[in-house]
């Protein structure tokens, strides 16, 4: 092996080798690239200094600190801070003005429609889209058909106590099963379906008169003499041709013979009293929010609001 | 001395060799699927074909499996051919083969059972992790026996590149897995640390299974494959001393960045970012090494396809160990981390480095331990070479797009200080790169397909006489003519 051992000198280069081979494998003798070495050097020198400036090296007691005395957390903070900022203004406006009064106001309208937008993406349109165009068994928010009521107060309501929720104060009804629990015949619940979808536009049936007997003793007590529904018992109208759960023949007679009960959650302590007031604003214009109630109306026209811009 | 040619075990090496192949077109096809899946969410098949089981699959397939069978036979042919001596204990040999194909299995079937630890790349529950520490010490023996009783009296940088990675992986291994089975006959254990200590320890593991596992491992091949396939001697001997030293010494300490503004404490994070930035150098060195040893041969880029393979992976070696040092800076770390730039990233060293520098390898042993003169049809290879090329270069710029939009999106402020975007939203932007990712993966796999027909032809003994002609010609011009 010790012959091995001699550098020879590479032909293509003209640097010696180191004199080792192993399966004809060679080495040449080349120093390190300058460069290399350098970027090398300065990269150390460069994290040694970020080390000065920064929280770096464990000790006995926790760690240094770095002589700005940066954390994460100051860090964190700055940029919270500097949002917060940025809302402050108009939450110092927001906060105490009546949802009247923010209808009214431009600014704060643009406000809450925009803090309303963003946390309706996050939080609703899990279930209700990303356009709030619902689906079965999800109410759309676009159109003008409220169950519990659209005034931008009784939006509120619903999003402060869910429907059907773990909340004390929610919104809860509950429609009787027609067909499970007998209380009308297989027969029945076929001629209500057919009465339900000729209020709402369909075509009469010969049992149309029979269907409105029913109508009136069973149904009319929550859904209205007329079927129009009643906001305060969260009973839908039932001449609009808006279905929550369907407007094939199937899928009334379904909602009769089983009857439906969705669930909203509540959002009172999940988010903050300001996102909530947003986000009612924010659902109330997206379609077809209801206007302000007369009463309020009254009380509005003694303070001298103009309601006229948003009716 | 003695002269006669060793007899060296070159059947452990084909067993390895087929299974690195075997293996590489099994990870290849669920990277595939899971690209597709995240495409198209109805491809889940639930439970046992969705996407949280098939992704860790996919992960362990390429990684252990690919990449762990093309460590086994490069290491095993190269620390024979370099000693001068045949591997040490045949049969301890084997049993590190089928071994360890019994813990790719153990570990594949138990994540389509959903039996997972939770941990990223180090999925395996405990009965699997205590068989592979025990093909891993046999791997340890074997090539540590082989170079006891070498006849060369220097040990050829490859081999320290490989010992490095056996014996870190060892340690590695170890270090993450201990934990305690819920009970003896069943398969869910519990992890010893837990909460931040646990996620920095397992992070430790993870980034050194990168830079060992990945880099140092596969720099070992490199070291070899390189230089023999250029037939030039490697550039500077000085140079892979400090890289080598460089890289080990400083890789094991950059784990942090993965842990950048979480729980980790912060003087924890300013270390993992500033070793990172030193790592960037020790990198380089081996592509430096690698890419220089071609000087007085580059003429050969131009007529050797598996050169060009072996290059072309330096180079995306040099990309993703820029790329890497770049983004632990924690500012740059705040956009890109959670996004898709991190796979991006990933892929670029895994498709590009990791993967072509195995084609490269395999095709310069296939026709070697077959006994062939050459492969079946180089021009295969270079069809391979740009099909597989054009996949990664979709892939990488596809997750690029797609990761720095999902981190602005994700950012964005309006001015009245509300979230622009929702999630979702970022995630419905993300639908067409997805496509575009799953394309550049759908090349990639059919060019190893490419490579595995012509394995096929070249072990079966086919010579492509136009290939041949061709090649004889250009050796001896006139060849063609005079026949």
């Amino acid at each position: 092996m010790s012959e091995e051992n001699k550098p020879e000198i590479d032909e293509h280069t003209g640097v010696e080798t180191t004199g080792h081979e192993w399966d004809g494998l060679k080495e040449l003798n080349n120093p390190a690239p300058r460069w290399w070495l350098w970027i090398f050097y300065i990269t150390i020198i460069w994290s040694v200094g970020y080390w000065i400036v920064y929280p770096s090296w464990p000790t006995l007691s926790g760690a240094t600190k770095g002589v700005i005395g940066w954390t994460q957390f100051t860090k964190l903070e700055a940029e919270q801070a500097e949002i917060a900022a940025r809302q402050q203004q108009f939450l110092e406006k927001f906060e105490p003005a009546s949802f009247n009064q923010i209808l009214n106001d431009q600014e704060l309208y643009a406000f809450a429609v925009a803090g309303g937008r963003a946390a309706f993406k996050d939080n609703c349109a899990t279930c209700h889209g990303t356009g709030a165009e619902g689906g079965k068994g999800y109410p759309n928010l676009n159109d003008d058909d409220w169950i519990w009521g659209g005034h931008v107060e009784e939006i509120y309501e619903t999003l402060l106590y869910g429907i059907r929720s773990t909340h004390e104060e929610t919104r809860y009804n509950i429609m009787p099963r027609f067909g499970v629990d007998g209380l009308l015949k297989r027969e029945e619940v076929a001629i209500m379906t057919d009465y339900v979808l000729a209020i709402s536009g369909g075509a009469k049936t010969g049992t149309f008169a029979r269907g409105a007997e029913i109508f009136k003793s069973q149904c009319a007590s929550c859904h209205g003499a007329d079927g129009r529904g009643d906001h305060d018992f969260g009973a839908p109208n039932l001449t609009d041709a808006i279905w929550l759960y369907g407007g094939e023949r199937q899928d009334v007679y379904e909602s009769i013979f089983y009857a439906r009960a969705g669930m909203m959650p509540h959002w009172q302590g999940r988010l903050d009293e300001n996102t909530i007031r947003q986000l009612s604003v924010y659902v109330h214009e997206m379609g077809g929010g209801e206007g302000v109630k007369p009463e309020e109306r009254a009380a509005l026209d003694v303070q001298g609001v103009s309601l006229d811009a948003r009716e | 001395m003695d002269t006669a040619k060793p007899n060296y075990n070159m059947e452990i090496v084909k067993l390895f060799t087929i299974a690195t192949v075997f293996w590489g077109i099994a990870g290849f096809t669920v990277g595939l699927v899971i690209a597709l899946q995240m495409a198209f969410p109805d491809l889940n098949i639930e439970p046992y074909l969705n996407f949280g089981r098939l992704r860790p699959l996919h992960t362990s397939a390429v990684i252990f499996a690919f990449g762990g069978n093309a460590l086994f036979a490069t290491s095993y042919y190269v620390v024979q051919r370099t000693c001068g001596v045949r591997l040490w204990n045949d049969k301890l040999a084997s049993f590190t083969f089928w071994g360890y194909q019994a813990f790719i299995l153990m570990a594949g079937l138990g994540y389509l059972a959903g039996v997972t630890q939770g941990k990223e790349y180090a999925e395996p529950e405990w009965y699997a992790d205590l068989w592979l520490t025990v093909v891993w010490v046999a791997y340890f023996f074997v090539f540590m026996g082989t170079i006891l009783k070498r006849k060369e009296p220097h040990l050829y940088v490859a081999n320290w590149f490989y010992l490095s990675f056996i014996v870190t992986v060892a340690v590695l291994h170890i270090g993450n897995n201990i934990s305690i089975p819920f009970e003896l006959m069943n398969v869910k254990s519990y992890s010893a640390p837990s909460g931040v200590q646990s996620a920095m320890i397992q992070w430790w593991y993870a980034h050194n299974a990168v830079g060992f596992f990945l880099t140092a491992g596969f720099l070992g091949m490199m070291y070899y494959f390189v230089p023999k396939r250029a037939n030039r001697p490697v550039y500077s001997y000085r140079l892979s001393i400090l890289h080598f030293w460089s890289l080990i010494f400083i890789y094991i300490w950059a784990g942090p960045h993965h842990l950048h503004y979480t729980a980790l404490p912060d003087w924890a994070q300013t270390l993992g970012m500033t070793f990172s930035i030193m790592l960037w150098m020790p990198s380089w060195g081996g592509m430096i090494n690698g890419v220089m040893t071609l000087s007085g041969a580059w003429d050969k880029l131009r007529t050797d396809p598996v050169l060009r393979f072996m290059i072309i992976a330096l180079a995306f070696y040099g990309m993703s160990t820029f790329e890497g040092p770049l983004m632990s800076i924690k500012a740059v770390n705040s956009l890109s981390h959670y996004t898709d730039w991190t796979i991006g990233h990933v892929h670029s060293g895994a498709l590009g480095w990791v993967g072509f520098i195995t084609f490269g390898c395999l095709y310069y042993l296939v026709p070697k331990l077959w006994g062939r003169e050459e492969l079946y049809s180089l021009k295969l290879v270079n069809l391979h070479l740009w099909i597989a090329t054009i996949g990664i270069v979709v892939y990488i710029a596809a997750m690029w797009v797609s990761g720095i939009m999902q981190g602005l999106m994700w950012r964005s402020y309006d001015e009245l200080g509300f979230l622009e975007y929702s999630f979702v939203e970022s995630v419905m932007a993300m639908k067409p790169f997805y496509i575009l990712r799953a394309i550049g993966g759908l090349l990639y796999i059919v060019g190893a397909l490419i490579m595995v027909y012509n394995f096929w032809r070249t072990i079966r003994g086919d010579v492509n006489e136009k290939e041949q002609a061709e090649r004889l010609n250009r050796i001896t011009p006139g060849y063609a003519a005079a026949e």
